[in-house]
């Protein structure tokens, strides 16, 4: 018996490997260098509005309006108007998000209705934002007649971060193991009840990693917000509940909602969009304070989820 | 003809251990695989027959952690098979391999059978239709496949593809083909064809094989290793292992009290 | 749901029976508002869609009765607020296009490459910290990036292309394709994870390299799930309004140069949106117009995609 395998040539075979080897070396240089232009850009990113925006970092630019001199324009309005948007996001999104996903995992027969609102689900992801925008104009400006208000910029946004606040409750019931639910239901409690004492708790952690991801998008989103026609030059804030308006009247618990307002990728979009370079820095700054704002709420829900990878112990 | 002389090895562990981390998986294994015959292992499930089999195409070096301890002899060239300065790549170039479950490539029925030839850096068209026609021959499914060689792989039956994944390994013309219990996916029809697919390719192909089914290592093995806690027990002509075991464990294991 | 009444009928006293069964009917009652409650929270989604589609067409119906859709679909000039209005919609669609364009240039290959790199070479350490930086930088707002494209991006290039004019679908489409990137790469990342092990080991036992496993391989079966992040892409690119709107200039331009300033369909509505249009003028009925051109463009990757995903399913 000869050996079959004339075709195992040692020499010509590692000359092959070693070429092998080669390629897999460079694309391994490759694919950490598409990393590092990655981890380059937020670097360079945050480093240069830090740099940049380094002279307005005082207590006057986040408690000044905005201004037509630079050096004294702040983001007062901006800060509070992104942080209310956020509450009526928030208060929208959540509590319709959470009970969309729950009917969708504990509650939804598998019919044809299930399915149009899944297939509706992920394709609302793929809808530009500006056409949330348009949505709201239509309907929230106009046909409810909720003007360029926090209200309407906020319903806008809740829409738009539906599906993540959805997608990321329906992951985390999933994680559930039956048992819970069996347990529950073998001791007599309702659907509701399990869902309420057991299901929602028990996914709470996976639901807030949604909803802080989802809020950190709505605060970053320009293109919606201006089309409803949000002002960009607002010097006043909203009015506080209870007090005293400039006609001697008190406000009411909700009076803010119908307020108009600026938030703060508006103001950035205006500082950018002016000719006179020294509204750069104002844009350098404002756009630190954002990044800082979007960083950290995305940190904290990856943290959140690495947390939750770790202690998953049923 | 089995001559009473020692047969001519292909290759042989020397006091060959092998490590998960840091759970011992292999304990000290002596064991001559013969030239063109067939080696059975068996063993109660986690006895380390199947690491033991992955050890011999270093495929345990795809996963971090994992060490080898100890020699892979291979012969003529009686190079050590798990010697640092050894390619493991250069290793799978020589020794083929058939999983568990079938794994046919996404791709046509032929570009699977090719897939070690462009491996190897063959491009020359009429010679991968030789050498592709062949493999499939060898592997007993020409006939069922001829006329579909561009149709995708995964469309074939469960037993067409696993016998397309043997004329895939195959084709490279190895020195020594691993089983790794080739035929649990299977039923018994696809079995059989496996089992006699088996039994032919010992003219041109040293073979190593684990099996879960005694029957199975019986019907196609000339060799056999007991295995039981990552240990060889023991290891014999096959007809020896299940006549007349040496070791009591063995013997449990063959008469069905233990497994 | 029979299940409740059975579960909390034991035998006992005549009274008892009747009490309990009395609560029962009272919590299959409130089970069914609950029921009723989250299913129309569910429905909100559907809702949404259903009123995006009824804004964009009620108000492009309107529109189009004081525009003709061939002059919509064929003029070459985009002029809507001007006494000589002009309604060619490709002007604006070629800066979308040119504009992607770039980006996906720029997304699709660094996505890949990013994705291969993690799946199938990189340790998983270098996975768990890289990861969570990709998702980062897909979590910067536009608005800063359109800020890192005019003010970095833009006089970066400039020192390559001196003629390059400060406003640019270059530089908007390059840094678009920056903040796609990410999309691309977890969502690739994740189709070539969920190939299976076994055809990895396959490839590998044949004496493949991983370069080899990966291209010939793995990115072959995974292909359904590429072409979803890539489509994925598409849309996002498509979609992007602020970093045009900042860096990309806003005048309509029917150009396929990317070295020249052009407005996007996104872009123009910005513009629109910025000024005070009153409702109900045709200058306001052309962002819907507009709005639904770009939805369509949308739909159609959208459909492309399903088509690419059904045609190259997986069946491992």
């Amino acid at each position: 018996m000869s050996s079959e395998n004339a075709g195992f040539d040692p020499a010509r075979i590692r000359a092959l490997i070693a070429r092998g080897k080669l390629k897999d070396a460079l694309f391994s240089a490759l694919g950490i260098l598409c990393l590092g232009i990655g981890l380059l850009v937020i670097f360079a990113l945050v480093a240069d509005m830090a740099v940049k925006g380094a002279e307005r970092f005082n207590l006057g630019f986040f408690l000044n309006f905005a201004s037509r001199r630079a050096t004294q324009a702040g983001i007062l309005s901006a800060w509070v108007g992104s942080l209310l948007v956020m509450l009526v996001t928030a208060m929208t999104a959540v509590p319709l998000g959470v009970a969309a996903g729950l009917y969708l995992e504990e509650y939804a027969r598998r019919n044809w209705i299930t399915e149009v609102i899944e297939i509706n689900i992920t394709n609302l992801a793929a809808v530009p934002s500006i056409v949330y925008g348009l949505l709201a104009l239509g309907i929230f400006v106009y046909a409810f007649g909720f003007g360029q208000s926090i209200l309407s910029a906020g319903l806008t946004l809740a829409l738009l971060i539906l599906p993540i606040v959805i997608v990321a409750t329906r992951e985390a019931i999933r994680a559930i193991p039956a048992m819970i639910r069996e347990g529950s239901m073998a001791v007599g409690a309702t659907r509701w009840q399990t869902c309420r004492y057991h299901i929602v708790p028990y996914a709470m952690p996976g639901i807030l990693t949604g909803v802080i991801i989802g809020l950190a998008r709505a605060i970053g989103e320009t293109a919606p917000i201006i089309t409803i026609g949000a002002l960009t030059f607002i010097a006043f804030l909203p009015p506080v509940p209870f007090s005293e308006l400039a006609d001697g009247t008190r406000a009411g618990l909700f009076d803010w909602v119908m307020s108009p307002f600026t938030v703060m990728p508006i103001q950035i979009f205006n500082w950018t969009s002016r000719p006179d370079p020294a509204f750069e820095v104002n844009a350098a700054a404002a756009g630190f304070v954002l990044m800082v704002m979007v960083l950290t709420m995305n940190a904290i829900a990856i943290w959140l989820r690495y947390r939750l990878r770790k202690n998953i112990k049923w | 003809m089995q001559t009473a002389s020692a047969p001519a090895l292909k290759a042989e562990a020397r006091n060959f251990n092998f490590f998960y981390g840091d759970v011992q998986a292999l304990k000290n294994i002596n064991m001559p695989i013969h030239d063109k015959k067939v080696t059975a292992l068996i063993g109660p499930s986690g006895c380390g027959k199947s690491t033991y089999l992955r050890s011999f195409n270093r495929m345990h070096d795809l996963y971090p952690g994992n060490r080898y301890e100890g020699e892979i002899r291979f012969y003529p060239d009686n190079t050590n098979l798990l010697a640092p300065g050894v390619d493991p790549i250069e290793v799978r170039m020589r020794v083929g391999m058939v999983f568990q479950k079938p794994n046919p490539f996404p791709k046509s029925v032929f570009e699977n059978v090719a897939y070690g030839l462009r491996v190897r850096g063959e491009k020359n068209r009429r010679a991968l239709d030789d050498k592709v026609e062949a493999a499939l021959k060898g592997a007993a499914i020409w006939d069922e496949v001829k006329d579909r060689l561009q149709d995708l792989a995964t469309n074939l039956s469960g037993g067409q593809q696993q016998r397309l994944c043997i004329a895939r390994a195959l084709a490279t013309d190895p020195e020594l083909l691993l089983f790794d219990e080739p035929t649990s996916a299977l039923d018994p029809i696809a079995t059989g064809a496996i089992e006699e697919l088996v039994h032919e390719l010992k003219q041109r192909v040293t073979i190593l094989i684990v099996t879960h089914n005694m029957q199975q290592a019986a019907r196609v093995s000339d060799y056999t290793a007991y295995m039981y806690l990552g240990e060889m027990i023991e290891f014999g002509k096959t007809d020896d292992i299940f006549i007349k075991p040496q070791d009591k464990r063995t013997e449990d294991y063959i008469t069905g009290r233990m497994g | 749901m029979n299940a409740y009444a059975m579960s909390a009928s034991p035998p006992g006293g005549a009274p008892v029976v009747s009490d309990r069964l009395a609560r029962n009917a009272m919590r299959h009652a409130s089970e069914r508002v609950i029921e009723t409650l989250l299913f129309a929270a569910a429905a909100v989604s559907v809702l949404t869609t259903v009123g995006i589609v009824y804004v964009l067409v009620s108000e492009s119906i309107h529109f189009f009765q004081n525009v003709s859709i061939v002059d919509f679909l064929t003029d070459t000039q985009w002029t809507p607020l001007f006494d000589d209005a002009h309604f060619g919609i490709m002007v604006l669609i070629s800066g979308t296009l040119v504009s992607s364009a770039v980006a996906l240039a720029v997304a699709i290959p660094m996505g890949t490459v990013i994705a291969i790199y993690l799946s199938e070479f990189a340790n998983p350490k270098v996975r768990e910290v890289a990861k969570p930086i990709l998702e980062l930088l897909g979590g910067i707002p536009t608005i800063v990036f359109g800020y890192f494209a005019l003010l970095i991006v833009t006089p970066l290039l400039q020192k390559i292309f001196p003629e390059l004019p400060g406003f640019s679908l270059l530089s908007a489409g390059l840094v678009m394709g920056i903040m796609i990137v990410p999309y691309v790469a977890s969502l690739s990342e994740d189709a070539m994870r969920a190939v299976p092990m076994s055809l990895r080991e396959g490839a590998y036992a044949m004496g493949s390299t991983r370069l080899y496993t990966a291209l010939h391989v793995v990115v072959p079966a995974a292909f359904s799930g590429l072409a979803a992040s890539y489509i994925l892409g598409i849309s996002r690119a498509v979609g992007e309004t602020m970093i045009l709107a900042v860096a990309a200039g806003m005048q309509p331009n029917l150009t396929w140069n990317p070295m020249e300033p052009a407005a996007t369909i996104t872009s123009y509505i910005v513009q629109v949106a910025l000024g005070d249009l009153p409702h109900g003028s045709i200058g306001y009925q052309t962002i819907f117009a507009a709005g639904l051109t770009l939805l369509l463009i949308t739909l159609l990757f959208n459909i492309l995609g399903q088509w690419l995903r059904r045609r190259f399913r997986e069946n491992y």
